[in-house]
Formats: C-alpha cells, structure tokens, sequence
C-alpha cells in the first residue's frame, strides 16, 4: 500500500523537474536507486508506477530501479557489516548497535532520460 | 527529429514532501511551537495515550493535535473532550500523513486560533508501522508507540520507523504480566539499531511511566522551540 505513496511522491518531485523545462520534454526513462532499508519494494513500485503514470506526463516512461544492500559500519571495529534485515543489526564482532549506515536508505531519483525537439533554426 | 536528452537529477524521491515538511517545521518555528509526530501500527494507544497526556499537562502547557485518521472523525472526537484543539485530517486511502496533509491542518488551525499562544502540537498518525516514519510532516520529534501485544520481535521486523524514532513508548505496560513477553528483549532489539532513542514503558490506563514520558515532552519542548526567532515576514501559509 506504501508504494501507491510512495509512487505519488516519484511522480510530484519528477513532475517539479518537467515543469521547470520550458519545452516539456518526453521523459522515457527514470532512474531510481532503492536502498534495502527502506519501506519499499521494487516490484510494487513498478506496478503503481504503471498503473499511475498512465495518461499522465509520464505516460510511457519505464522505470529502472537499482537496489542498493544494507551496509553498516562499525566504529568500534572499523570495518563494514551486512546487518540481517528482520534478523540482527547490531555489529556481529562486537554487538555495537548499527549507528552508521553506509547504504541501504537511498530512495533517490537519479537521473532522467528524456527526447526533446532541437530547437527549430530560423529561416 | 528528436534528440536523447539526459539529465541527472540526484534528488530524493520524496524531495517535494520533505520541502513542504521543512515549510510546516519553519511555521511551527516562527510560533514557538513543538511538534510531535506520534507514530505506531494500529490500535498501539496513540489516542489513548494523548488523552491521559491532554489531561494531564492541560494546566502547564497550550496544547493541539492534528489527527489523522483514514476515514473517520472517531479519535478527533475522543480527543476533543479535553478542550484543546483537534483538526481532523482524513487522509483517505492513503496510509499515512503527509506534509502536504499536515500543512492543511496548519492553515486551518492558523486561522482558528492564535499560533502564537500555544506550545505543542501533536500529530497523531495514521496506524502503520511501515512507512508513516519515512513521510516527515514537519515534526521537531518523532514518537514511536509498541505496545507489549505486539510482540518482541516488531522491532527487527519493522525497523525503518524505529531507527528513526527519538522517542519509543512501549505501551499497555499493565498487560504485561498475562503475556509471555520480555519488555528486555524489545529494549535490546530496538538498541541494535537505535542508541539515541529514549525507551519508556507507558501504561495509559493505569497511569504507570506516565511522568517519564511527560519529563521527555518538556525537554523536548525546551531543546527544539525557538523562542527568540525573528518573526520572518516573508512566510506564509500554503506557499
Ligand atoms: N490495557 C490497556 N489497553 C489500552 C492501553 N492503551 C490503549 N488501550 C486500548 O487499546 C485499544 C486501542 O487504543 P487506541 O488509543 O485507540 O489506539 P490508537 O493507536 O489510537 O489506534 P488507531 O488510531 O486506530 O491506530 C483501545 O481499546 C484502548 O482502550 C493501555 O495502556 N492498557
Ligand atoms: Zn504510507
Ligand atoms: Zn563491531
Ligand atoms: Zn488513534
């Protein structure tokens, strides 16, 4: 249900760029990154994406979504972690709580593709 | 002819929600008021929670809530029984507040009452333990509630809203005895992935940590509100 949400917060900050453009562009592709440490899941955000864009400025648009894995990185052993999401997040040399999240809590817009009319020379 | 074009954007997909939580916070800001974002999954005591507290500090602070709730006016009304303020937000389908929500409720309250004389505001959110943390709705703290019920696991679970949360309740503490549950255990697994958070076990219907949670509203009222802050003439509502 979150990534109805979720999609409707893509679509507003997308949209913010596209008006900004004075021509309007036809954006065919968005690119997210999507950290494991997020409430989102993938392919649920493809499907609302699908279903939300459609007859919208981004009808048509694909969305590719990059997951990002959770990693921590312990202070007290100096050294990187994979915390077991649902499991144990604590550092497993040293039970240190995770207090420095390295990857996994992107939910970022990278980049947009998108085909534009050349401008058209004067005569 | 048609050119590809690309442009790289590297904003968050929530950029827009987080300016309009930003906008909230600076009007909450320029009132000197504190807002507390009052989070759990359904049923956890949110309301239950802020009747014992509206109740409670009615003497000693200027209160309001902005209750969101998906279809009903059922916790505004319950609320409302303690002479504060409560606006109403229905969110409808979705599963959470969001800035653009909240700000609504703002400018109904800006234009009810005078901002300027009250001190908290309390949001309570929709019940959802999943993503409501994610969506800011221009809160100086976010309050997470797990009640005993649900398990000790949640935690681990559901870790994104209690990573982030500043203060945990674990509430319905008087339940306890007849469960088999370990209040240590939830400490400990919220602790793998919190240091900072303040952990109380509350109970609403017997009264039980009621006064730690009240202690923690009124440091977090003297650590976020700035009182001196030049009163910006350039804010403005529902820009
Ligand atoms: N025994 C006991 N019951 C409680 C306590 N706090 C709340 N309850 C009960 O739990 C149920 C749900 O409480 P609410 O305060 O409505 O929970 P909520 O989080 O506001 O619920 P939603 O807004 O629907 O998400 C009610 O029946 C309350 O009476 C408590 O401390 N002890
Ligand atoms: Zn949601
Ligand atoms: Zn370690
Ligand atoms: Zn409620």
């Amino acid at each position: 249900m979150h990534e109805t949400d979720m999609t409707k917060a893509l679509i507003l900050t997308v949209k913010d760029w596209w008006e900004s453009q004075p021509d309007r562009p036809t954006i065919s592709h968005v690119y997210l990154t999507v950290g494991q440490f997020t409430c989102v899941e993938p392919a649920s955000l493809q499907f609302s994406f699908e279903v939300q864009t459609r007859q919208t400025f981004l009808d048509g648009a694909k969305l590719v979504i990059q997951e990002t894995p959770l990693i921590a990185f312990c202070h007290h052993c100096q050294q990187e972690y994979h915390p077991e999401i649902g499991i144990h997040y604590a550092c497993p040399t040293c039970q240190s709580p995770m207090d420095d999240i390295r990857s996994g809590r992107e939910l970022k817009i990278d980049r947009l593709e998108y085909t534009s009319q050349p401008p058209i020379p004067l005569p | 002819m048609h050119q590809t074009f690309d442009a790289a954007l590297e904003i968050n997909l929530l950029h827009a929600n987080q300016q309009g939580a930003d906008h909230n916070r600076s009007h909450f800001d320029e009132w000197g008021i504190t807002c507390l974002n009052v989070m759990s999954s359904p049923g956890a005591g949110k309301t239950a929670l802020l009747e014992r507290t509206l109740a409670e500090l009615n003497h000693e602070l200027r209160m309001a809530v902005i209750e969101g709730d998906m279809t009903t006016e059922l916790d505004a009304d319950r609320l409302r029984q303690y002479n504060v303020p409560v606006i109403a937000i229905n969110t409808g389908r979705s599963c959470h507040l969001d800035a653009r929500m909240v700000a609504g409720g703002i400018h109904q309250f800006a234009h009810q009452y005078n901002p300027s004389d009250f001190d908290l505001v309390f949001v309570e959110n929709v019940g959802n333990l999943v993503c409501p943390a994610k969506f800011e709705v221009g809160e100086h703290a976010k309050v997470a509630l797990l009640s005993v019920t649900e398990g000790e696991d949640k935690p681990l679970k559901y870790p994104v809203m209690f990573q982030e949360a500043d203060c945990l309740l674990i509430t319905k503490l008087d339940l306890a005895p007849y469960l088999d549950v370990k209040l240590d255990r939830i400490v400990e697994n919220v602790r793998q992935m919190n240091s900072h958070v303040t952990i109380i076990p509350v109970s609403a219907k017997t009264g039980e940590g009621l006064s730690q949670w009240f202690d923690w509203i009124r440091s977090s009222l003297s650590h976020y509100t700035m009182q001196n802050l030049p009163i910006s003439a350039s804010m403005s509502l529902g820009g």
